[in-house]
C-alpha cells in the first residue's frame, strides 16, 4: 500500500509506486439485462432504467446522479452494486459543513510534530521537511482512498445534496479525472476507475457543472409488481394474497399527500411485523395498530387513519356481505 | 383484430407517388433535413430541439450520449430511450421535457423517412373493404377490454380500428384533439373521476384514467400518422406548451433565470453587512493551524493562527404579496421565494393579503413550485386570497409575530405593490420593523411612475427602508442584487 490509512505502519523513504492488484476483477456485466441479474443474485431487484444505467456506468466510467424520493433504495443501489461488481464499497456521507480536511485528506499534524521532535538536533531542515511531507503522514479520507486503493472501488457519496456549492466544485476534480491534487505531493490519479455513485433527494438543485459529469438516474417507487417481488424477496414467509394485499395499501397511502410518504424499506418492516404479529388478513384493526410502521407524521397519521382506514374499514363490510 | 402494423416492416402498399412530388405546404410541408441521414445527425438534431425547449445540453453531454448509445441494442426502444436520457436530460424537469419531446422527435423523424421513401400502409377502411362490418358494441366491448388489460400493442391496433369505423365520416374535422375526443365519446369510454375513497358508488363502467390517456395518445398519434401520409407532410414542430411540461403556474426559462439570480443574491448578503468593530476581541485560536504553522519554524508557534471567520449568514425574513392585484407578479414573487428557499437556509417567509401567515415550513416541505403555489392559494391561511391587501394589519401582525427575532442581523424583503385598498397604512408599524431589522428593502412590481398614485402609500413607507426598487423581471432582479452591494449596512 503506498499510503497508508493513517496509522503509518510502513516507514523510510516514500516513493510513488503503485502495487499490483493481487485479486482478479470479475469482468464487467456484458448487457443491461446482464447486470439486472447480478444486482437480483444479490438480492437487489433493480427496473430497467436502474440497471441500465448501472450498465452503462461500468461501461463509460462515468458518475451516476442518483435521485428520487427518501426510501426508494437509492443507497441500497450502490451497495448492491459493490457486491454484484466485487468491489469494496467506500461511503462518504455528506453533511452541511463537510469540508476537504474530512473528504479527502489531511496531513496528520500531530505524527509531524512528533516526527520533528524525535529527530536528532543535527538532522538537516531540508530532510526533514522532505519526511514530513511524504504519505506516511497523510491521513486519507473517503475521497482519497477511493481513488488511491489498487483495488478497483464502489464510491458511495450519500446526500450530495446536503453539502454546500464550494463542495461540489471539489468534487469536480475527482469526477471528471479521477484524480486528486495535493499541493505538497502532486498528483495522486486512480489506478483503476472506481465506480462513483452520488445520491441527492433533491432538497437543492446541484451544480450545472456537476451534472454534466455524471450519468443521471431518477428511481421512483416500484410499481406493485416490483415492489411486490422485493418484499416477497425479504419476507418469503408471507402468503402472496397478503403481500399483495399490503402492497395496495401502501401505495394507497403513498397516493396521499403526506408529509413523508412510506418507503420500500418500511413496506418491508411491516410485512415482518405482520409476520410476527400472524396476522393473515389486513382489515381496519390490523392497520390501525400497525399503520405507525409505515406512517411516521402525527398530522400523517391522521389523515391516513382517516383516509385509508375507513375504505378498510369498507371493503371489510363488502367482504363480510359478499361472503354471507 | 384486423389491421396493420407499421411496427416491424410496414407494408409498401401503394407506394407509386415519388418521393419528390409531395404536395406539402399547408400543414408546415417537409422541412429541409438537417445534415446528413444516419442517427448521428438525427441526435444532434435532438439535442438541439432540446436546447431550444431550455435544457442545458453540452457538447460533453452529446459525446456521451452517443457513448451510451454505443453501448446499448438499438432494437429495444426502452433502452434506446433510457440511454438517452441518462446522458441527456439531468433533473427531473427536463426528464419531463425531454420524455415529451422523444416521443414526438421519433415519430417526426420515422414519418418523414416514411413520406420520403414513399412508403404508405394499407388501412382497413371500415365499409365493405373486406367483406366485414365492424360491430360497435363487439368494438367497444374490446377496447374497454384492453384499456383495462393495458396491454400497449392491443389498445394500438384497437385505436387504429376505431379511427377507421369512426373517424372517417367526413375526413375527420381536421383538428386531431377534437376527432380523439369524438372517437372517445362515440366509443362510450370514461375515466374514473378522482379516486375519492369515500364515494361508495364506484361506476362499473369507468376506465383507470391513466390507461385512458395511453389510449388517447394512441388515437392522437394514429391520426396524426393518418394525417402526414394524405397531406405528404410533416405538422409544423410546435415549442412544448406549457401544459406539456406538467408545470402549470411556472414559467419555466425564468424560473431558471430567477435561481441563477437568487443564488447571485446570495452571495452578495453573505458579504455584506458584516460588521468590523471588535473582530480582533471574538477571534479564537485554531490549534491545529497554529501547529501546523509552527513546523515552519521548527515546532516552536512563533505564529499565532485564528479560526476564519465565517461570514455570518444572514437572517432573511420575506414578505410576498399574493393578493389579486400584484396576480400576474405573484408568480414572479413565488418563484423568487421558492429560489432563495433553495439558495439560503436561514429564511423565513411570510404571505400576504389581508393577514399575515408563515410559510416557511411549507416551502421546507413541498420542492416543486407547482405544489408550492398549489398549496398557497388554496390553504396559506391568509384569509381569502381574492381578498383586498391591507398592509397597516400586516405590519402590526408582523411586528406582533417576529418582533423578538427582529436584530441587526435581519434583512426584511418585502415584495408588494404597497397599495393599501385605502386602509390605514400604519407607517409607524413598518417604522419599528425596519428599525428593528438590520435591513430593509422593498421590491415592488409596478412601474415607479405608478407609485403613489391612487391607493399606492409607497411614500408613507419608503423613508424606512434602505433601498426600493421596482422590479417585475428577472433583469430587475438582478440590479436589485447589484444594488445591493452599494446599500451602506443601516441600523
Amino acid at each position: 500500500m503506498p499510503l497508508t490509512n493513517g496509522s503509518g505502519e510502513t516507514s523510510g523513504t516514500w516513493r510513488w509506486r503503485w502495487p499490483k492488484y493481487p485479486g482478479t476483477v470479475p469482468a464487467p456485466a456484458a448487457s443491461a439485462e446482464a447486470m439486472a441479474a447480478r444486482l437480483g443474485e444479490v438480492g437487489y431487484l433493480a427496473g430497467e432504467s436502474a440497471a441500465l444505467v448501472s450498465y452503462l456506468a461500468t461501461r463509460l466510467g462515468k458518475p451516476v446522479l442518483v435521485e428520487g424520493p427518501a426510501g426508494v433504495g437509492k443507497t441500497e443501489l450502490a451497495k448492491a452494486l459493490a457486491r454484484a461488481t466485487e468491489r469494496r464499497l467506500v461511503r462518504l456521507q455528506c453533511y452541511e459543513g463537510l469540508d476537504e480536511a474530512k473528504a479527502l485528506y489531511e496531513w496528520n499534524y500531530r505524527k509531524q510534530l512528533l516526527r520533528i521532535q524525535a529527530e536528532a538536533a543535527d538532522t538537516g531542515w531540508e530532510r526533514v521537511q522532505d519526511d514530513i511531507f511524504g504519505e506516511e503522514f497523510l491521513l486519507s479520507r473517503p475521497l482519497l482512498e477511493a481513488i488511491s486503493t489498487p483495488e478497483p472501488v464502489v464510491l458511495l457519496i450519500d446526500e450530495i445534496d446536503k453539502t454546500d456549492q464550494e463542495f461540489e466544485a471539489m468534487l469536480l476534480e475527482v469526477l471528471s479525472d479521477f484524480q486528486v491534487s495535493i499541493p505538497e505531493l502532486g498528483v495522486v490519479k486512480a489506478r483503476s476507475h472506481p465506480l462513483v455513485l452520488l445520491t441527492s433527494n433533491n432538497s437543492r438543485e446541484l451544480t450545472e457543472a456537476l451534472k454534466r459529469r455524471c450519468l443521471y438516474l431518477w428511481l421512483d417507487y416500484p410499481d406493485v409488481e416490483r415492489e411486490l417481488e422485493i418484499v416477497r424477496l425479504h419476507a418469503p414467509e408471507m402468503a402472496e394474497t397478503t403481500a399483495r394485499r399490503l402492497i395496495e395499501v401502501v401505495h394507497m397511502v403513498r397516493a396521499l399527500d403526506l408529509k413523508k410518504p412510506p418507503s420500500i424499506a418500511e413496506s418491508i418492516d411491516w410485512a415482518r411485523a405482520l409476520l410476527l404479529l400472524g396476522a393473515e388478513e389486513i382489515d381496519a384493526g390490523v392497520f390501525e395498530r400497525t399503520m405507525s410502521i409505515i406512517v411516521k407524521h402525527r398530522t400523517d397519521l391522521d389523515v391516513v387513519a382517516e383516509r385509508v382506514g375507513v375504505k378498510l374499514a369498507s371493503d371489510g363490510l363488502l367482504g363480510a356481505r359478499r361472503s354471507a | 383484430m384486423a389491421s396493420s402494423g407499421r411496427g416491424g416492416a410496414p407494408e409498401g402498399g401503394g407506394g407509386g407517388r415519388a418521393a419528390w412530388a409531395r404536395p406539402g405546404g399547408l400543414y408546415g410541408g417537409l422541412p429541409a433535413r438537417q445534415g446528413p441521414p444516419g442517427l448521428d445527425a438525427r441526435v444532434l438534431e435532438l439535442g438541439d430541439e432540446l436546447r431550444r425547449e431550455g435544457v442545458a445540453i453540452g457538447t460533453s453531454e452529446l459525446l456521451d450520449a452517443f457513448g451510451a448509445l454505443a453501448e446499448v441494442t438499438w432494437t429495444d426502444q426502452r433502452a434506446f430511450r433510457d440511454a438517452l436520457a441518462a446522458t441527456l436530460a439531468k433533473s427531473q424537469d427536463d426528464r419531463r421535457i425531454f420524455d415529451a419531446l422523444f416521443e414526438r422527435f421519433f415519430f417526426r423523424a420515422v414519418e418523414r423517412e416514411a413520406v420520403e421513401k414513399g412508403l404508405t400502409e394499407q388501412r382497413f377502411s371500415g365499409k365493405g373493404d373486406r367483406g366485414r362490418e365492424i360491430d360497435f358494441d363487439s368494438l367497444r366491448e374490446s377496447v374497454r377490454a384492453a384499456i383495462r388489460a393495458g396491454s400497449d400493442g392491443e389498445m394500438r391496433d384497437l385505436a387504429r380500428l376505431s379511427i377507421a369505423a369512426l373517424g372517417r365520416q367526413g375526413e375527420g374535422s381536421g383538428v386531431i384533439g377534437v376527432d380523439v375526443q369524438r372517437i372517445r365519446r362515440s366509443l362510450g369510454l370514461k375515466g374514473e373521476a378522482s379516486a375519492e375513497p369515500q364515494s361508495s358508488g364506484i361506476d362499473p363502467d369507468a376506465l383507470p384514467a391513466d390507461r385512458l390517456r395511453d389510449f388517447e395518445r394512441h388515437l392522437r398519434r394514429e391520426l396524426e400518422r393518418e394525417m402526414v401520409e394524405r397531406t405528404q407532410s410533416l405538422p409544423p414542430a410546435r415549442p412544448l406548451r406549457e401544459l406539456d411540461r406538467a408545470l402549470p403556474s411556472a414559467p419555466l426559462q425564468d424560473l431558471a433565470a430567477v435561481h441563477r439570480v437568487a443564488a447571485q443574491l446570495k452571495r452578495r448578503l453573505a458579504t455584506q453587512g458584516r460588521d468590523t468593530r471588535g473582530r480582533r476581541r471574538a477571534e479564537v485560536v485554531d490549534v491545529r493551524r497554529t501547529m501546523r504553522a509552527s513546523l515552519e519554524t521548527g515546532g516552536v508557534p512563533l505564529r499565532l493562527r485564528h479560526r476564519p471567520q465565517r461570514p455570518r449568514r444572514p437572517e432573511l425574513l420575506i414578505l410576498c404579496d399574493v393578493s389579486t392585484s400584484v396576480t400576474s407578479a405573484s408568480v414572479f414573487f413565488l418563484s423568487v421565494l421558492h429560489a432563495l428557499h433553495d439558495a439560503f437556509r436561514k429564511l423565513r417567509s411570510f404571505v400576504f393579503v389581508e393577514r399575515i401567515s408563515e410559510v416557511t415550513d411549507l416551502f421546507a416541505r413541498e420542492r416543486s413550485f407547482a405544489a408550492v403555489s398549489r398549496a398557497i392559494a388554496s390553504h396559506a391561511g391568509v384569509a381569502d386570497v381574492s381578498g383586498y391587501t391591507d398592509y397597516g394589519r400586516v405590519w402590526l401582525e408582523f411586528l406582533a409575530e417576529v418582533v423578538d427575532d427582529l436584530g441587526p442581523r435581519s434583512t426584511v424583503i418585502v415584495l408588494g405593490d404597497a397599495r393599501t385598498n385605502g386602509r390605514e397604512p400604519h407607517a409607524a408599524a413598518f417604522g419599528c420593523v425596519a428599525q428593528r431589522a438590520g435591513r430593509t428593502f422593498w421590491i415592488n412590481p409596478e412601474p415607479k411612475l405608478y407609485w403613489n398614485y391612487g391607493d399606492s402609500v409607497m411614500r408613507a413607507y419608503e423613508p424606512f427602508c434602505d433601498g426600493v426598487y421596482e422590479c417585475w423581471s428577472t433583469r430587475q432582479l438582478e440590479s436589485f442584487a447589484n444594488a445591493l452591494t452599494d446599500v451602506r449596512p443601516g441600523g
